[in-house]
């Protein structure tokens, strides 16, 4: 069923990326790494449907945010970037999806690895866990282009500074800031080994970002001894290797 | 009643006319999995047919690829909304795999490398409608996207067309597969638009 969510805030996170802040009435509530579909309907009638990932806690009043990244031949990102308004209202459906969650009972320690734009379901995850009021150790990868492309930087900073929630490690891909211990590069096996937990610990990690990072990555973790198992991912953008 | 979205209009161009409702063109290949990809060399491959207690074949890949194949031209259809037009295959179909058991089964669990699952009907996996398909765009099937061997049903939104194929279980009642146990539609056609439990 369609619901209907009102725009209460909005928020630019980067320059091509805005957190959109939702009043659903009746929200049956979430958990984090779901992702919700949104409807966007033109004066003719036509309609377009895409999925975005949630990016808030569960919470009890109905409350929620998706960070959305806009796209640059997209046909509803650049709409919910750049035109919609506070007070609009946007048909939603959800949430959906059941496996690329993370659920408060879950007592290991977990794992975040993110590319890109891949942090809003993670995002999810880490502010369930504050919310839920669980202790179970996080640790957060981030893999970004530039220092200005973070999502989240503020309140990561905090929730891995003061409260220690989470350890957060990022891997900048083209641009560091100055005198950062590690030259602009990809997520390589080094780096796996010594910012991810032990192989041996049970930890459940959770992968999302474009195909090509999940493909790269996965693959780092599972040589580096990581069940497949335990390894949970999700993809998005086009293949790597076009042909 | 749908509310307008002020100011929001189409970008679909007259191609989009043949896609299933609620599907958008794409002419990249998008990569979905739950897992990381399973990378299944061809020496320890196999392919097996059970009906839940017995085998009833098992072919090597050898075997497998000395069976007759077809090339399928198709389009492909996403549960996220992506269609995919005129996509070329090759593969051995179901019928041929089928055709020396004796079965009185109704529904299938497809099997993966990975531990993946997917369920169908028996009648959507017959009559040239689902092939174990090996090539694409006439070349080996690339890991990320099932190889060395996927399903091919192409009819059914792709999460049926399961990846890293290793076999069929014939049943006469129907079990859900993994994305059919976690909120998706048991049957998944896209030109009714069953994409979740109760479309």
């Amino acid at each position: 069923m369609w619901r209907v969510g009102k725009v209460t805030a909005l928020h630019d996170e980067t320059a091509t990326a805005r957190t959109i802040t939702l009043e659903v009435p009746y929200w049956p509530g979430h958990v984090g790494g779901q992702h919700v579909d949104v409807r966007l309907t033109a004066a003719n009638g036509y309609s377009a449907v895409r999925s975005y990932s949630i990016a808030s806690a569960p919470n009890l009043e109905g409350r929620l945010e998706i960070t959305v990244e806009r796209l640059a031949t997209g046909e509803v990102s650049p709409y919910l970037t750049q035109e919609l308004s506070i007070g609009d209202r946007l048909e939603l459906r959800g949430p959906i999806g059941g496996w690329f969650v993370w659920r408060p009972h879950q007592s290991e320690p977990i794992q975040l690895i993110a590319g890109g734009s891949g942090i809003v379901p993670l995002m999810a995850m880490i502010r369930s866990r504050v919310s839920s009021g669980s202790t179970t150790p996080f640790r957060l990868l981030y893999s970004v282009r530039e220092p200005a492309a973070v999502f989240y930087r503020d309140e990561l900073q905090a929730l891995s500074d003061h409260d220690s929630v989470v350890s957060v490690t990022y891997a900048y891909t083209r641009d560091a800031p100055k005198d950062w211990p590690r030259p602009p590069g990809r997520i390589d096996a080094a780096l796996i080994a010594n910012t991810t937990w032990q192989s041996n610990l049970g930890s459940t990690c959770y992968v999302c970002g474009p195909t090509s990072f999940v493909e790269s990555v996965t693959g780092l973790l599972v040589a580096g001894g990581h069940s497949p198992n335990n390894i949970r991912t999700e993809r998005f953008g086009p293949t790597g290797d076009r042909r | 009643m749908a509310i307008i979205s002020r100011g929001f209009s189409s970008r679909r161009s007259a191609e989009d006319a043949k896609l299933p409702p609620g599907q958008y063109l794409t002419t990249d290949f998008p990569v979905l999995s739950a897992g990381p990809t399973p990378h299944v060399s061809l020496d320890q491959w196999e392919f097996t047919i059970d009906d839940g207690t017995n085998q009833l074949r098992k072919w090597d890949w050898q075997a497998f690829r000395n069976l007759p194949t077809e090339t399928i031209r198709v389009d492909l259809h996403c549960v996220t909304r992506w269609s995919k037009l005129g996509t070329t295959w090759e593969g051995v179909s179901i019928d041929r795999l089928l055709a020396e058991i004796q079965m009185d089964a109704s529904f299938v669990l497809v099997h993966s490398y990975g531990g993946y699952t997917t369920n169908l009907p028996l009648k959507d996996l017959l009559n040239n409608q689902a092939w174990i398909a090996f090539r694409y765009e006439h070349e080996d099937l690339a890991p990320e996207h099932g190889g060395p061997a996927r399903l091919l049903v192409p009819h059914l939104y792709l999460w049926k067309s399961a990846k890293w194929v290793r076999g069929l279980t014939l049943m006469h009642e129907d079990r859900p597969g993994f994305w059919e146990s976690l909120g998706y539609h048991n049957y998944g056609d896209p030109w009714r638009e069953q994409r979740y439990g109760g479309d």
